[in-house]
């Protein structure tokens, strides 16, 4: 029930402009939390490195180095000094673009890990985006037709596939697209790590099947959220009430149905793009595919503490940052939440 | 006083359903759906052949039988591997150390995360805020990352995996049980009894856990299927179960440089893990579906699988 | 004034809607007409069909039902024949609607200009004409002081701003239909009243046919020139408005007309038993014969059909009508005023005595300094409208609320503002009934089982569960003692409502809280449940504290009135004085907008 006295109301909407806009305050507050977070989570990742067993340098050199390269090893990478000034010297090094030398190779981890990066975001980028346009494309689809058998195939369809492993569907793609059945796709990509000179898209079909597995991995997630969103929205009342109104089929669809689908569609899409940066590690690993997923496994196998520090780190950054994202795009397609009354 | 008139009487099924072991019922329920059916046969027949494999494995998985990438033949129905061993018996020994690890990571992560999650929704407050946000730090590196990160500093070995993917779930569980226990006993039924004076320990488990268990069984079976991905993903890269002992994620790695001369080598243990998952999922799917009728449980799904943020409990 | 009735506007016919598939009927062999100008009142509860029967006169039927039989004529053309863009094409054009709750019928994502303007373009004004008549229409419905409500979102406006919105998208293209969904639920009486002069006004003005859909008899009485009473699918009663509620001639009319509340008049509240038999279960004959008082063998026989009754034009679909043996009764004689109306003796201390009571909720203030006495064996009602702080006071007193300061008395002992530092038999003599019967009771427990916690959490020491005292609450609240196995959602909302007055009624409480208990419940079921609480509060010598923000329904229950505004008390007194002589003005301003039946249909009552 709400109360409604006419004359003495204020005009709706006045009171917006002086209280804090909704956005930018998520934004500030978000971005502080981001931020302390990825600080606990730097001392994690540092203190976790240091809980080894020994210590960083006889993991590296092995149990069978003698005591003297053991120690040589200690003094150059500073693992004398106290945890503390170890982690701030680590810290100040990062922040300033200084991230420490691989321990596998003696290169710098940023020439290792830098193009490594780029390699990923495209692919990141690429499927996410495909993947979304495909999944609320399907998912619209399926929500108009709904309980049709079209709509039967895809929903059962989508519960199969989310229910694979990425690295399964990456496997079955291989072995579909460049091996056994058909070969018209590079299995493994023979880019170089190091060298940059091959940059991805320079060379498609070398992202052609990475990207598909990728997709595949997302669109069943954005696609049930968009379809389940979607009938939500068209069973609503709103919508009831447009069709009483005599609006087209198509304008209750495009401009009653989807805006409200939407927005928690794309919630999952945003934690979709945070898995991709997961997914990427097994993707990468098996189509060799130069990103810093595989640079993460490789470093694990190397103990290289450096470089996985550093992916680590950037893998939290990339987490943390889409994570805002996303609950800024979902506040902008919710007025109800972004202006308040 | 007594009103006598039949209409009184509700216009109701004749006789009472019991409640108590509503879970199971709920369960049993699914298990008679087609979705249901479908999924559950699907996990037991990958279950039974992973839990009596290794009693009816025809060669010791780590005997070097023949010839590497040798393609299937009578003596070896499945071919033999990159280093000659027969496929047929590693399949069939490579599953049960999986599944035992991977539902003890769920069994991990739905008791952690239970526990955090009915404490937040009851102590509430700068409390609630404070476990929240501990669980989230959990939340701020993608689950294989996080497991990645921990095996590489301790090594692979299997207390670790189990512990770092229970762990792993916790922040997802946590904040379902929170959310239902937080709606939960805003609800009118539990302030009716609060008001009584009762202990809120009573209330808690009088009241508010038995509304818990569905939302529980569709989480615990979401986190199943997951702990069962990631375990496979990373004994698929070399960091989870090790070599030579077969398991089914390390085979589909090491098996690719023989594709193609013997592709089920991979594709064997491949299938086998793309039935469970996909088994355990729609028996989960039935569960909810079950619950909390169709429509909501394709919303539910859709936001437990990514969000964790809300969840429904039926009235 | 009521409108040619030779060539009626809208002309349903026949008209049967049932589920697609099964085939269970939702509505059955309905008929009415109405004309230009004129409205038409169709009243009925839950279950009736009414909203599908409202639906389908513009031409829509929700997903799931299909027509069966029968048709819908809009000047002469059969809707359901059309083809679909043809019928969309007069959707919101030549007929439209107005929905139930605005909050949840407004697009979240729109402009409300946006959506008004695009009523307009889809039914091919331009632009500009769109424009102009969107200023038109908010003047017309009373928001053109408020141009700026144009561009912002549904969410912003208030309940009564919103459906005056719905009410402008309905008119805009100044159709020839108008169907009406119980437009003022939701809303609050003053913010009611002003709704429902706009719709009445429009409606004159642009020579409308109206159909107003609703639950709320008087409301109906108010509004209508015709009625259409629909019972379980068919129409049972139709006439002129005073006809059929000032001399019913349907059992089921006269039922529901008794147990309208009268914020005039004290009377008792006669209820109807039983619910309504639901779709696909309803019995061959008459559906409302299993609580029907006035059944006979003949009624089960068979449908009786709709014939003339009582006045012209009137027409009933009841068997005693057809054999001339029906006795049209007016509503109720006021009962004698002095069994309601009882004063009770400056007696010794009062049951609950609040003094300069603040309460907030976190550093908000929503209650100023609340005086309230409850002497013993009185029942007071506290009445007030969403805002005023009557369900808070409520809280507070019963512990659920602690954030309150000032002097709260139980029984002549200082009562601790929380739960926790209650003492037991404090916490066992006051007891709290709930709004919502669908919430209040644990769907995982038997009836039994709810009934039995508060038992024994106030018993001495252990006990073995008792079914008696199960048993002989059950029976007190009026309940049939086969129900002690079932689960709530095996019941009505009425039957719940009962088992949660029955658990506070077995630990024999000093003092019952019941918060807008029936306003979850349809007028028939609410009378019998508030005719119960009256007859138990007098039975146990109970003080009650009765919260509701239905000033009609005071008067059949309470001798004490407290009014709220605000947060603040704006008038208290004894009932009669307060309601006949009101010395506040918010009171009178109450008072003045609640509906009531118009003499012509309470003439013939008070003749007795």
């Amino acid at each position: 029930m709400t109360a409604d006295v006419a004359p003495a109301q204020a005009p709706p909407g006045a009171g917006a402009g002086q209280r804090p806009h909704p956005i930018g305050r998520l934004i500030w507050t978000r971005t502080a939390l981001g931020l302390v977070t990825l600080f606990v989570v730097s001392i994690l990742i540092f203190a976790a490195t240091q809980v080894l067993p020994g210590n960083a340098a006889t993991a590296v050199l092995g149990h069978n180095a003698s005591a003297s390269a053991v120690r040589t090893l200690q003094l150059r990478l500073g693992l004398d000094k106290p945890a503390v000034t170890q982690y701030w010297d680590w810290l100040s090094g990062v922040l300033r673009g200084r991230l420490g030398t691989s321990l596998a190779n003696g290169q710098s981890v940023w020439s290792l890990v830098g193009p490594r990066l780029l390699n990923s975001l495209v692919l990141v980028a690429a499927a996410g985006v495909i993947g979304a346009l495909i999944g609320v494309g399907l998912g619209m689809f399926a929500a108009i037709r709904r309980d049709k058998p079209i709509d039967h195939t895809l929903s059962v369809g989508a519960l199969a596939v989310t229910s694979l492993p990425e690295f399964v569907i990456a496997i079955f793609l291989v072995i579909i697209f460049s091996t056994v059945l058909l070969h018209i796709l590079p299995g493994v990509s023979p880019l170089e790590s190091n060298s940059g000179a091959l940059k991805p898209w320079q060379d498609p079909k070398e992202l052609v099947l990475p990207v598909t597995a990728l997709v595949v991995v997302i669109v069943p997630y954005i696609f049930r959220m968009m379809r389940a969103a979607t009938i939500e929205a068209m069973q609503s009342d709103y919508v009831e009430m447009a069709q009483l109104n005599g609006l087209s089929r198509a304008r209750v669809l495009l401009r009653y149905a989807f805006p409200n689908a939407i927005a928690p569609t794309i919630q999952v899409i945003g934690l979709n793009f945070l898995y991709l940066a997961g997914g990427i590690v097994l993707v990468e690993f098996v189509f060799d595919y130069p990103g810093i997923g595989q640079g993460l496994v490789n470093a694990v196998a190397d103990r290289d503490i450096p470089q996985i520090q550093f992916i680590v780190l950037v893998l939290t950054a990339f987490y943390i940052f889409m994570n805002i994202l996303t609950d800024v795009v979902t506040l902008m397609a919710t007025p109800r939440r972004r202006v308040p009354r | 006083m007594t009103t006598s008139a039949p209409a009184s009487a509700a216009p109701a099924p004749a006789a009472p359903r019991v409640r108590r072991r509503e879970w199971l019922h709920t369960l049993t329920r699914a298990a008679r759906t087609p979705r249901g059916m479908t999924g559950l046969g699907l996990a037991l027949v990958v279950v039974l052949i992973a839990v009596i494999g290794p009693f009816v494995a025809p060669y010791p998985p780590d005997k070097f039988a023949t010839v590497p990438g040798a393609p299937p033949s009578a003596k070896f129905p499945l071919g033999s591997d990159i280093l000659g061993r027969d496929v047929l018996s590693r399949v069939l020994a490579g599953g049960w150390q999986l599944l035992i690890m991977a539902a003890a990571a769920m069994i991990i992560g739905v008791v952690l995360g239970t526990a955090a999650g009915i404490a937040a929704a009851q102590l509430r407050g700068w409390r609630d805020g404070l476990i929240m946000r501990t669980v989230d730090v959990i939340l701020a590196f993608p689950q294989l990352v996080f497991a990645l990160l921990l095996v590489s500093i301790l090594g692979p070995a299997r207390w670790l995996l189990v512990l770092a993917v229970g762990i792993s779930h916790v922040p997802q569980v946590a904040r379902v049980i929170r959310a239902a226990a937080l709606d939960v006993s805003e609800r009118d039924f539990v302030k009716a009894v609060e008001i009584t004076g009762v202990r809120q320990s009573r209330v808690m488990s009088g009241e508010i856990l038995p509304n818990l268990i569905t939302p529980l069984m569709v989480e615990a079976g979401l986190r199943l299927t997951y702990s069962i991905v990631i375990i496979t993903g990373l004994s698929f890269i070399g960091f989870g179960l090790q070599p030579p002992a077969p398991n089914w994620g390390y085979m589909i790695n090491e098996n690719r440089i023989i594709l193609t001369s013997n592709p089920w080598a991979v594709v064997a243990p491949a299938i086998l893990i793309a039935i469970l998952t996909v088994g355990l999922n729609t028996f989960t799917d039935a569960i909810a579906r079950v619950a909390l009728g169709i429509e909501r449980a394709e919303k539910v799904i859709a936001e437990a699988a990514g969000t964790g943020a809300v969840s429904e409990i039926p009235a | 004034m009521t409108g040619d009735m030779a060539s009626p506007r809208l002309v349903v016919e026949g008209l049967t809607v049932a589920t697609a598939g099964s085939g269970a009927a939702i509505i059955e062999d309905v008929s009415v007409q109405v004309a230009a100008g004129e409205v038409l009142g169709v009243v009925g509860e839950s279950g009736s069909g009414k909203t599908t029967l409202g639906l389908a006169m513009v031409g829509h039927a929700r997903r799931g039902l299909e027509i069966a039989a029968g048709s819908v004529r809009l000047d002469g053309t059969d809707l359901f024949s059309l083809p679909p863009d043809q019928l969309r094409r007069r959707r919101g054009a030549a007929m439209a609607y107005i929905p139930q709750d605005p909050s949840t019928a407004l697009n979240p994502a729109l402009r409300v200009g946006g959506m008004l303007k695009e009523v307009l373009t889809a039914h091919g004004r331009s632009g500009a004409e769109a424009d102009a008549r969107v200023q038109e229409l908010l003047a017309e419905v009373g928001l053109g002081s408020q141009p700026e409500i144009l561009s912002v979102y549904p969410h912003q406006l208030s309940g009564g701003q919103q459906q005056r919105i719905t009410i402008a998208m309905a008119f805009a293209c100044r159709p020839g239909l108008i169907v009406l969904d119980e437009p003022t639920t939701g809303l609050d009486v003053t913010t009611q009243r002003t709704v429902l002069e706009t719709v009445a006004r429009m409606c004159a003005s642009y020579g409308v046919a109206a159909v107003y859909v609703s639950h709320d008899v008087v409301v109906v009485g108010e509004l209508s020139n015709r009625v259409a009473v629909v019972y379980s699918g068919r129409v049972v009663e139709t006439g002129a408005t005073p006809d059929v509620f000032g001399t019913p001639a349907h059992p089921y009319t006269q039922g529901l007309l008794r147990a309208v509340p009268s914020p005039e008049r004290s009377g008792r509240l006669v209820g109807m038993e039983g619910v309504p038999p639901r779709p696909g279960q309803r019995p061959a004959g008459c559906a409302f014969a299993p609580r029907c008082p006035l059944v006979i063998e003949r009624c089960r026989a068979a449908m009786p059909e709709l014939v003339p009754a009582g006045r012209a034009g009137q027409l009933a679909r009841c068997v005693l009508v057809e054999t001339g043996q029906a006795r049209t009764e007016g509503p109720p004689a006021p009962a004698a005023e002095k069994d309601l109306a009882e004063t009770v003796k400056p007696a010794a201390t009062p049951v609950l005595q609040v003094t300069g009571l603040d309460a907030s909720y976190g550093s908000n203030q929503v209650l100023f300094g609340i005086d309230l006495t409850v002497p013993p064996n009185t029942c007071v009602a506290i009445v007030g409208e969403s805002g005023s702080g009557k369900t808070t006071l409520a809280r507070c007193i019963a512990g659920l609320h602690t954030n309150w300061t000032g002097k709260v008395d139980y029984g002549g002992q200082p009562l601790p503002p929380g739960i926790r530092r209650r003492p037991k038999d404090v916490l066992r003599g006051i007891q709290y009934v709930f709004q919502n019967p669908y919430a209040s009771l644990n769907p995982r427990r038997t009836v039994g089982g709810l009934v039995d916690q508060p038992i024994r959490t106030f018993a001495e020491g252990r006990r073995v569960r008792d079914d008696r005292e199960i048993l002989d609450a059950l029976r007190a609240a009026a309940l049939s003692v086969e129900v002690v196995n079932r689960y709530p959602d095996q019941l009505s909302g009425g039957e719940r409502q009962r088992v949660a007055i029955a658990r506070t009624l077995a630990v024999s409480p000093r003092l019952l809280i019941c918060d807008e208990v029936t306003s979850a419940l349809d007028v028939s079921v609410q009378a019998a449940v508030v005719e119960l609480l009256r007859r138990l509060q007098r039975q146990h010598g109970l003080a009650m504290i009765f919260i509701t923000h239905n000033i009609a329904l005071i008067r059949s229950i309470a001798q004490q009135v407290v009014v709220m505004h605000r947060g603040r008390i704006a008038e208290s007194g004894a009932v009669a004085d307060v309601l006949d002589r009101p010395r506040a003005e918010y009171t009178r301003q109450l008072l003045d907008d609640v509906p009531k039946f118009s003499a012509a249909m309470t003439s013939s009552g008070d003749a007795q």
